[in-house]
């Protein structure tokens, strides 16, 4: 190690300032009043459209015609491996892809250029939180890795009613297995956006400019 | 202005900013739009004081146990295929960050927005070693371009109106078509100008707002997608961050989220937050260094009634409810940290020795308003207080100890004030000029130096109550 005398000194300054230092008596999280499902999934839905973005529910059987419609005029679509095979259809043939729209596999790895020149992303999640409107991606199967959802300018985001949860900390309690393996996370509240210049808010500056969700009812 | 050291004192650079009158203007449109929808996104829930509560004790204990927390932090990311580092000022953070650089033979590296690495004047140290650093924040980019300093914490350009940024960005960002001053065009050129750049740079530079001790997680929280490209499109990624951002466990993220967003851009939660712990086989940056700053925290951490100032998020409520900040703006502080929090932060980061940073806990009306708006408890007007004590004990016996002992002895019995009142009003005289005074001789002078004074009245309440007649007014 490189810098052992730099960490050295700072531990030894840090056990000098802390000592004596009482720990605080940590209070219980506060939790909010419980709500049906049915609110909840309300809730996320006011959330999601409050965001600008797009927001569909649909059953099921609803879910490969909201796809393809969520799509709107992309050309170039990312499909992560492991997305659920009911979304797409079993070929991606002419049937479903009339207007013979071009689908990229990240295997072999897509280089940035080519994810560059791709105009959406379909991809699922790993949990999504009511109150605040948001997606979690773990980039688990079926979310592809974290350049996937970034580059491509639309995000079309495919998620069963029971991965959303009511609150934050729902989700972050959900999320700890997979960040104790490691795994990144990226959450997602709405498209990009910037207010930047005198509080103008401006929506997608550098990630997906648009952001469409569709919800399969259980 | 540059890092942490203020070039003039509050005062004398105050004087300037508050004769501006785009600023004021600028200034007071953005602290009462996010003032008002601050509280609506806060309102929204109803626990909010327990959260803020919850906060300050997570802080508080991550802070009492910190170097076990930094120990795990570092042998958590360690585990995950990162590299740890420390850096016990400035210059060796800024030095760390070089040698990674050149270790690459990278001559270019793009950032996002930190504050960390503003402090460590981390741009100009690289410059210096021909490595050019580009920010990726739309108002960093903004900043930049303009070699000017950020003014806000959180809007760092938001004292330059659309026909400034119209201006730089059809000088310096070449832009073939010549670009309106709409806000969405103008971020459309940012665009444009910084996509090549994320695809291609080998290198990118960030801060971190959190990191998680037991799984080595760091964190970045974002709106642009900046964040998301520097984080996850080069190959190397450095993080610095300063040693007080460390929390022990996974869940203690949770609250902060609800926290921080609510407060600083008034938002259920900002678009986008990354979390990732070391690297990942396949997805990101292959290699992660993360350097652990110390700059004058240990000195902070040592102060009883100074350590809360450690609690910070960075989230900027502070300043966006300061009467003082909304007249004098961000430069005015001469530090990367402005505001109130600045205004406590800076001086002990300079170990309160900095003759310049000294003044800056006199930089407030202590209205309290700070403390009501922070998500995190810190009592900062309890704190700028308590900095005005140290900086006068360290002063010794001075005219104005003197003078405020001379005013402790009139003011602690009613004759001596009345004689005070008497003899003052009598010596006002040659200072009051239409029934205004607008500048007071020697040390009082400080206080008119931006604002005017009434003169005393010809008959003071005491005076009146003991003319008036029994039973009635006189």
């Amino acid at each position: 190690m490189s810098n052992a005398e730099a960490r050295l000194e700072i531990l030894t300054r840090i056990n000098r300032a802390t000592q004596g230092a009482q720990t605080p008596q940590r209070p219980a999280y506060p939790r909010a009043a419980t709500q049906s499902r049915e609110d909840v999934l309300l809730t996320f839905e006011d959330r999601i459209l409050d965001y600008r973005a797009g927001f569909v529910r649909v059953p099921a059987s609803g879910v490969r015609g909201a796809v393809r419609a969520a799509l709107g005029d992309a050309r170039r679509v990312v499909v992560p491996d492991g997305l659920d095979a009911a979304w797409l259809p079993d070929s991606l043939d002419a049937a479903w892809l009339p207007d013979s729209l071009d689908v990229l596999r990240d295997e072999p790895t897509l280089t940035h250029a080519e994810l560059d020149g791709a105009d959406a992303v379909v991809t699922g999640c790993a949990v999504a939180v009511a109150r605040t409107g948001t997606i979690i991606l773990d980039h688990g199967p079926g979310q592809g890795r974290r350049a996937l959802t970034l580059v491509p300018d639309t995000h079309v985001c495919v998620i069963h009613a029971h991965q959303i949860v009511p609150d934050v900390l729902d989700g972050v309690q959900a999320l700890a297995p997979a960040v104790r393996a490691g795994q990144p996370l990226t959450w997602l509240s709405g498209g990009s956006a910037t207010s930047d210049i005198e509080l103008v808010r401006v929506e997608g500056v550098h990630g997906p400019r648009h952001l469409r969700v569709i919800v399969i009812s259980d | 202005m540059s890092g942490l050291h203020p070039e003039q004192s509050f005062p004398q650079a105050a004087k300037a900013e508050v004769n501006n009158p785009q600023l004021r203007a600028n200034l007071r449109k953005v602290t009462t739009t996010i003032r008002e929808k601050r509280l609506k996104a806060v309102g929204e829930l109803p626990h909010w004081e327990e959260l803020r509560v919850l906060g300050a004790a997570t802080k508080d204990e991550a802070l009492a146990n910190l170097s076990d927390r930094l120990l795990e932090l570092e042998s958590s990311v360690r585990a995950r295929g990162g590299h740890v580092h420390w850096a016990r000022d400035a210059a060796e953070a800024r030095e760390l960050v070089a040698q990674i650089a050149r270790g690459h033979g990278v001559t270019e590296l793009i950032k996002v927005k930190s504050i960390t690495s503003d402090e460590i004047e981390l741009n100009a140290a690289l410059d210096a070693h021909g490595i050019h650093a580009i920010e990726t924040d739309l108002a960093e980019l903004i900043v930049q371009l303009s070699r000017d300093t950020p003014s806000h914490i959180l809007v760092p350009a938001i004292h330059r109106n659309r026909a400034e940024i119209q201006a730089l960005f059809n000088r310096e960002l070449g832009d073939p078509e010549h670009l309106s001053d709409e806000p969405a065009v103008l971020a459309g050129a940012a665009r444009r100008y910084l996509r090549q750049k994320f695809l291609t740079t080998r290198m990118a530079v960030s801060g971190a707002n959190f990191a998680v001790a037991d799984t080595g997680t760091v964190c970045v929280v974002e709106s642009e997608g900046n964040g998301r490209m520097c984080l996850t499109l080069p190959e190397v990624l450095v993080s610095v961050m300063g040693i007080e951002k460390v929390l022990a466990t996974w869940e203690d993220v949770s609250v902060f989220m609800e926290l921080l967003p609510r407060s600083s851009t008034a938002e259920r939660m900002n678009p986008y937050t990354s979390f990732w712990s070391g690297v990942t086989p396949g997805d990101g940056p292959q290699e992660f260094h993360l350097i652990l700053l110390d700059n004058g925290r240990t000195d902070v951490l040592a102060d009883e009634v100074g350590r809360q100032t450690l609690r910070c998020i960075r989230c900027s409520a502070c300043l966006n409810v300061c009467p003082v900040y909304e007249r004098a703006g961000g430069h005015a502080y001469g530090s990367v940290y402005p505001g109130p929090i600045g205004a406590v932060l800076t001086p002990q980061l300079l170990h309160m020795q900095d003759k310049n940073a000294n003044t800056l806990p006199g930089a407030s009306s202590l209205c309290g308003a700070c403390f009501d708006a922070c998500p995190v408890r810190i009592d900062i007007p309890q704190v700028l207080i308590y900095l005005r004590g140290e900086v006068n004990a360290g002063k010794g016996t001075t005219l104005e100890s003197v003078a405020m002992g001379a005013m402790r002895y009139a003011m602690s019995e009613g004759w001596r004030f009345e004689g005070a009142v008497k003899l003052a009003r009598t010596g006002q005289g040659p200072l009051v000029h239409d029934g205004q005074i607008t500048a007071l001789p020697g040390l009082l002078g400080g206080w008119t130096q931006s604002r005017d004074l009434n003169p005393f009245p010809p008959q003071s309440f005491r005076e009146w109550w003991k003319k008036r007649e029994p039973g009635g007014e006189s």
